[in-house]
C-alpha cells in the first residue's frame, strides 16, 4: 500500500512538472504573441511592465485573478462555473502522452494517438455550457458556431491521423517519433505533405484561432461564448485556448516532423543528437505560424469555413489515406531504425 | 489489486448515479450532461479490463461527436419541462416491464454463460499485442465482410437521411465557390487604353 502511495505521490510530481512550465509557457506565449502581433502592425507591443514589458502576461495574470467573477442574471450557476473548468482540463490532460525526448514521456501507453482525441474532442464541452449557462444569446451564438465548427474539423484531423498511423504502424507516440528516425527526408512530412497541412490548418480552426475564430468573433457576437465571463473564470479558457495551442504545434512536430530527432545526421556531433531542445524549436516555429496567421489573414464566413473542412479537406484526407496505405504496401516508405 | 477494485466501485457508482440522473433530472441539458457522465464513467470501466480500443472509441464517437451533436439540438428546442413529465408515472409500468425483460436477456447470456463454461482468455494478451493492433488485425482479415456490410449500411444511412431532408426550394441564391474561383479579371474588366484629352488651349468651354 506504502508502495502504492509513493507510486501516486510520484506520479503527481512528475504531472507538476508538466504542468507549470506548460503555464509559465502560456504565459510567455501570450506575451510573444502581443509582441509579433504589435511588430507586424508597426507597434511597440507590450513594452512597459517589467524589462521589455517581459512581465506584461504576470501582470495580466495577476489582475484576472482579483477581479470580480460577475454571474449573469438568470444564468445556470452551476454550468457557468463548471464549464471553464470542462475546457481546461482536456487541455492539460492531453500532455499526459506527449513524448518530449527518447523515453520522456508521463505515460507511455499504446493508444497513445486515441487518447489524445478523446481529450481533444471533449474541450469543446466547456464551450457549448459556457454558451448555454451564460444566458446571452451573443455567447450562445458563438457556442452553435464552434460546436458546429470543432465536430467538422476533427474528422479531417482524424483522417490526417490515420494517414500517419498507417505509416508509423502504430498507435504509440513514442513508436511514431521513432518511426520518423533516419533523416530530414524519413520524417512524415514529405510523403504526407497534404495532410500535415490539413493536421495544421485544423488544428488552427480545432481550437478556434483566427483566421477561423467566427466562435469569438469580436466584429459580430461581440466575444463569442466567453462574453459573459470575467476574472479567473475567463482566465481558465484564455489558458485552455493556448494550452491548446501549444499541444497542436507539438502533437504536428512529433506526427509530422520528427518530435525530438534532430535534422542534422548524427555524424555532426551534439547538433545531431535527438533532444528536448529539437522538440522545442520544432513546437515554436510552428506555434508561430499561429501568431502569423492571426496577423495576415481576414476572418473566414462561416458558410466558408464548413465548406472548406466537408468540401476540401475531408476529400483530400480519404483519398490520402489511400496514398499511404499505397506507400506502405509497396514499401516506399518504411518506418525507420 | 485493491486500487483496482477500489477504482471498479468509483467508476460503477458514478455510471449508475449517472443513468439514474438522466432520468430523474427536469432540465433536459443536465439530462443530456448525466448521459455524457454515464458514457464517460463506463469507458473508465471498459479501460480498467484492459479494453483501451473499445473504451477510447466511446469517448471520441459518443461523449466527442454523438451527445455534442444531442445536446446541441436540446439547446435549440424549447422543451416543456412540466409537458415532458407528464407521462412519467404512467409509462413507468412499461419501462420496468422492459428493464426487467432486458436484465433477464443479459443474465441469461452473461451470466449463466458465465457460470458453464471458463471465460476465454484475453485474445489479444494470447497474440502478445496491444488491444488495438489485435482488434485491427482481427477487424481487417477474419471479419472483413461484416465489417464492409456494417460500413455499407452505415453509408446507405446517411445517404437516406440526407434525401430525406433534401428540399430544393427555388428562389434561394447560392454562391457556386469554384465559380467565383475560377473568374478571371478579363471577362469582368475591359481596359482602354484610349489617348489622353486635350482639349483646344484656345477655345472657351
Amino acid at each position: 500500500m506504502l508502495a502504492q502511495l509513493l507510486l501516486v505521490l510520484w506520479t503527481l510530481a512528475k504531472v507538476l512538472a508538466i504542468t507549470l512550465p506548460l503555464v509559465i509557457a502560456v504565459a510567455m506565449f501570450v506575451y510573444w504573441e502581443r509582441k509579433v502581433i504589435g511588430w507586424m502592425h508597426v507597434r511597440m507591443g507590450p513594452n512597459q511592465v517589467g524589462p521589455l514589458g517581459l512581465l506584461q502576461a504576470f501582470a495580466d495574470v495577476v489582475k484576472l485573478l482579483i477581479k470580480e467573477i460577475v454571474v449573469p442574471t438568470n444564468a445556470n450557476r452551476f454550468l457557468f462555473f463548471l464549464a471553464p473548468m470542462l475546457a481546461l482540463v482536456p487541455a492539460l490532460a492531453a500532455w499526459a502522452v506527449i513524448p518530449f525526448s527518447d523515453g520522456l514521456v508521463l505515460s507511455n501507453i499504446n493508444a497513445g494517438v486515441l487518447y489524445l482525441l478523446a481529450m481533444t474532442s471533449m474541450g469543446v464541452y466547456g464551450i457549448i455550457l459556457a454558451g448555454w449557462a451564460s444566458n446571452s444569446r451573443y455567447a450562445l451564438l458563438g457556442a452553435m458556431r464552434s460546436a458546429a465548427q470543432m465536430v467538422s474539423y476533427e474528422l479531417a484531423m482524424g483522417l490526417a491521423l490515420v494517414c500517419v498511423l498507417v505509416l508509423a504502424g502504430s498507435l504509440n507516440l513514442s513508436r511514431i517519433v521513432e518511426a520518423q528516425g533516419g533523416g530530414l527526408l524519413h520524417w512524415f512530412w514529405l510523403p504526407l505533405l497534404p495532410m500535415a497541412v490539413i493536421y495544421f490548418v485544423s488544428g488552427t480552426a480545432e481550437t478556434n484561432r483566427a483566421p477561423f475564430d467566427v466562435a469569438e468573433g469580436e466584429s459580430e457576437i461581440v466575444a463569442g461564448f466567453h462574453v459573459e465571463y470575467s476574472g479567473s473564470a475567463f482566465a481558465l479558457f484564455f489558458l485552455a485556448e493556448y494550452a491548446n495551442m501549444i499541444l497542436v504545434a507539438f502533437l504536428a512536430s512529433i506526427l509530422f516532423f520528427g518530435g525530438w530527432l534532430s535534422p542534422f545526421p548524427s555524424t555532426w556531433g551534439p547538433i545531431g543528437q535527438g533532444s528536448f531542445f529539437w522538440l522545442l524549436t520544432k513546437a515554436f516555429l510552428l506555434a508561430f505560424l499561429f501568431l502569423w496567421f492571426r496577423a495576415s489573414f481576414p476572418r473566414y464566413r462561416y458558410d466558408q469555413i464548413m465548406r472548406l473542412g466537408w468540401k476540401v479537406f475531408i476529400p483530400i484526407a480519404l483519398v490520402w489515406v489511400l496514398v499511404a496505405g499505397l506507400l506502405k504496401y509497396f514499401h516506399i516508405v518504411t518506418p525507420g531504425a | 489489486m485493491t486500487i483496482q477494485l477500489l477504482a471498479f466501485y468509483f467508476f460503477a457508482f458514478f455510471a449508475v448515479l449517472g443513468a439514474l440522473l438522466v432520468i430523474t433530472l427536469r432540465n433536459p441539458v443536465h439530462a443530456v450532461l448525466s448521459l455524457v457522465l454515464t458514457f464517460f464513467s463506463v469507458a473508465c470501466i471498459w479501460m480498467l479490463m484492459q479494453a483501451e480500443f473499445l473504451a477510447l472509441v466511446l469517448i471520441v464517437v459518443y461523449v466527442g461527436a454523438v451527445m455534442v451533436l444531442f445536446l446541441f439540438v436540446v439547446m435549440m428546442l424549447d422543451i416543456k419541462v412540466a409537458a415532458a413529465r407528464e407521462g412519467f408515472i404512467r409509462h413507468l409500468p412499461v419501462g420496468i416491464g422492459v428493464a426487467l425483460i432486458m436484465l433477464a436477456e443479459m443474465v441469461t447470456l452473461i451470466g449463466l454463460r458465465a457460470m458453464q463454461v471458463a471465460p476465454p482468455p484475453n485474445p489479444a494478451a494470447m497474440h502478445g499485442e496491444s488491444n488495438v493492433a489485435w482488434i485491427g488485425t482481427a477487424l481487417y482479415t477474419q471479419y472483413l465482410l461484416p465489417f464492409e456490410v456494417a460500413a455499407m449500411i452505415l453509408t446507405v444511412g446517411i445517404v437516406a437521411a440526407v434525401a430525406l431532408t433534401l428540399r430544393h426550394r427555388v428562389g434561394v441564391r447560392h454562391q457556386n465557390a469554384s465559380q467565383q474561383v475560377a473568374a478571371v479579371a478579363r471577362d469582368r474588366v475591359r481596359l482602354v487604353s484610349m489617348p489622353a484629352e486635350r482639349g483646344d488651349p484656345g477655345a472657351q468651354p
